[in-house]
């Protein structure tokens, strides 16, 4: 596993300096690993340019909820959350440690704007299901559900249960996000997106970097059936 | 028990929009008409019960109330993780409604029975465990969970007794030997074989159809220096507490249930309860061997 820094690690000079020095401040000279990068991009298009919420709206029931199923990738997560000022960004320091609210996994109960708690994979996708059910039938037609997974994480069979299972039902309010990183030991062979289309699902595959294509997807549901944007990022691009 | 289950959630989604209904196909059929009124909120999800306890949890973090109901095992055993992240560790709940309790479906072997459930239960915090001994007691009880904000299990059993008993959880006292007697507390539907098993025993037989929590008070205010468990689940599920209720003061305690080891045996139910020594026969021989080592 190659051991980069954020600032040498990202396309086009890196993150904009705030996101960058909070991700650094998060690292605290510890290695990151791929996952964390590899979801950084993704992230900033979400909070930048799709969801629609604010740290004055993370009660709201109206809100989007953004549910990050592979928890491990946390850093980049809880630095994009101080960056947008959902949490105060001295709490980055010490990220980790005996008094410190941000785990290595995130805590719903622990930080405002996580809807979730995650880290033992597989659970994002079925609490996203649910989620996207319970606004349906509160006739919250509005708030869009977005889950992010990787392309390892879909080992888990839990996942397999809520992709055929949303597209049964056409939960049309429901975007699941899969980070490609090539990290499932056995890979997805005719691909991961065939997964989703198989069960009556929209796709769009594209470059996990590419800010404007990826806005393209994110933003690319039919409005009848849930919808997956595989994000394809290659370690070593 | 099952009917009633079925006849008092019917009535829940009608009467509370709030609530919902999760399910593995398992009593789909029975649910028909309750789904065709209320569409958005009776999900079968098909035989997927890791799903069906994470739809649970999606559909609690969005406010309503969920119900989710399957054979024992599949609920409580095979989704336990879903269980523990995707209600607890999330700060929601939801009320568990399991069937088939320990043996209930005596020839469909191991896979349908889990004496476990209310053990693994036991692992989590905060939980409320409802084990009625007769249909009749499950309307109120099912209510109730409902209507609270907690996690709840409700284990609904084929076996049960004669009549209904409504208490509010605490032990209830069915028959009285007076007072250092010693005390046979039976869960649910044990209790009519062990009113049976020490008729002419002279102990004293408290009832209760919730386990958890645990009637401590209760068992202080009536417990002498024995103390006998009857629970139609895994044998000592509450040893602990009563343990833990009784810690200062000498005492012995006879904890009856089924047993850990795998029968490989079909049969009916009642042949069950009498393999594991949980008939009235059984019990009495259980029972006064143990008041024997004490005289």
């Amino acid at each position: 596993m190659t051991i980069m820094s954020a600032t040498t690690r990202a396309p086009e000079g890196g993150p904009p300096a705030p996101l960058g020095s909070l991700l650094e401040r998060v690292r605290a000279g510890r290695e990151f690993g791929p996952n964390v990068h590899s979801t950084l991009d993704v992230l900033r298009v979400l909070y930048d340019r799709v969801l629609r919420i604010t740290p004055e709206t993370v009660d709201d029931p109206d809100r989007d909820r953004f549910l990050l199923s592979k928890g491990h990738a946390v850093a980049g997560y809880y630095a994009v959350l101080a960056a947008k000022g959902f949490v105060p960004v001295d709490w980055l320091d010490d990220q980790g440690g005996p008094d410190s609210l941000l785990g290595d996994h995130p805590d719903r109960l622990l930080v405002p704007g996580v809807e979730i708690g995650s880290g033992s994979l597989g659970h994002g996708l079925g609490l996203g299901v649910g989620t996207a059910l319970g606004l349906r039938a509160q006739g919250l037609a509005t708030p869009r559900v977005y889950v992010l997974l990787g392309d390892a994480e879909l080992d888990e069979g839990s996942n397999h249960e809520a992709i055929a299972y949303a597209g049964a039902v056409r939960l049309a309010n429901l975007t699941a996000v899969v980070i490609d990183n090539d990290s499932a030991s056995h890979g997805w062979h005719g691909g991961i997106a065939t997964r989703f289309t198989v069960n009556g699902w929209t796709a769009a595959t594209v470059d996990g970097r590419d800010h404007d294509a990826l806005y393209d997807a994110l933003t690319g549901q039919d409005g009848n059936r849930p919808h997956v944007v595989v994000a394809v990022v290659r370690e070593g691009e | 028990m099952r009917d009633a289950f079925v006849d008092t959630t019917t009535a829940l989604l009608a009467e509370q929009p709030r609530t919902a209904l999760v399910l593995a196909d398992i009593s789909a059929a029975s649910f028909a008409p309750a789904a065709g009124r209320h569409p958005d909120r009776v999900l079968n999800v098909g035989i997927r019960e890791q799903l069906m306890v994470g739809v649970a949890g999606g559909l609690a973090l969005t406010g309503l109330r969920p119900i989710v109901h399957s054979y024992a095992p599949f609920l409580v055993e095979r989704a336990y993780e879903q269980i523990k992240l995707d209600l607890d560790h999330q700060g929601v709940s939801a009320v568990l409604v399991g069937i088939g309790a320990s043996y209930d479906r005596a020839a469909a072997g191991q896979t349908h029975w889990s004496p476990a459930d209310v053990a693994l239960i036991d692992t989590l915090a905060g939980w409320t465990v409802h084990v009625p001994g007769h249909a009749g007691e499950v309307p109120a009880l099912l209510r109730a969970a409902v209507a609270g904000d907690g996690p709840a299990y409700l284990r609904l059993s084929t076996l049960g007794n004669d009549r209904p008993r409504g208490t509010d959880g605490s032990l209830a006292v069915v028959r009285d030997a007076g007072p250092g007697a010693p005390l046979l507390v039976a869960v649910g539907p044990a209790l009519d074989a062990a009113v049976a098993a020490v008729a002419d025993l002279g102990v004293t037989v408290a009832y209760t159809h919730r386990p958890r929590p645990f009637d401590a008070a209760g068992l202080r205010a009536l417990a002498g220096a024995e103390v006998i468990l009857v629970e139609p689940y895994l044998a000592g599920t509450s040893a602990r507490l009563v343990g833990d209720a009784l810690a200062d003061r000498p005492h012995r305690l006879l904890s009856l249930g089924v047993g850990r080891e795998e029968l490989r045996r079909y049969g009916s139910a009642a042949d069950h309860t009498r393999w594991r020594g949980l008939d009235a026969e059984g019990l009495r021989r259980s029972v006064s061997a143990f008041l024997e080592v004490g005289r």
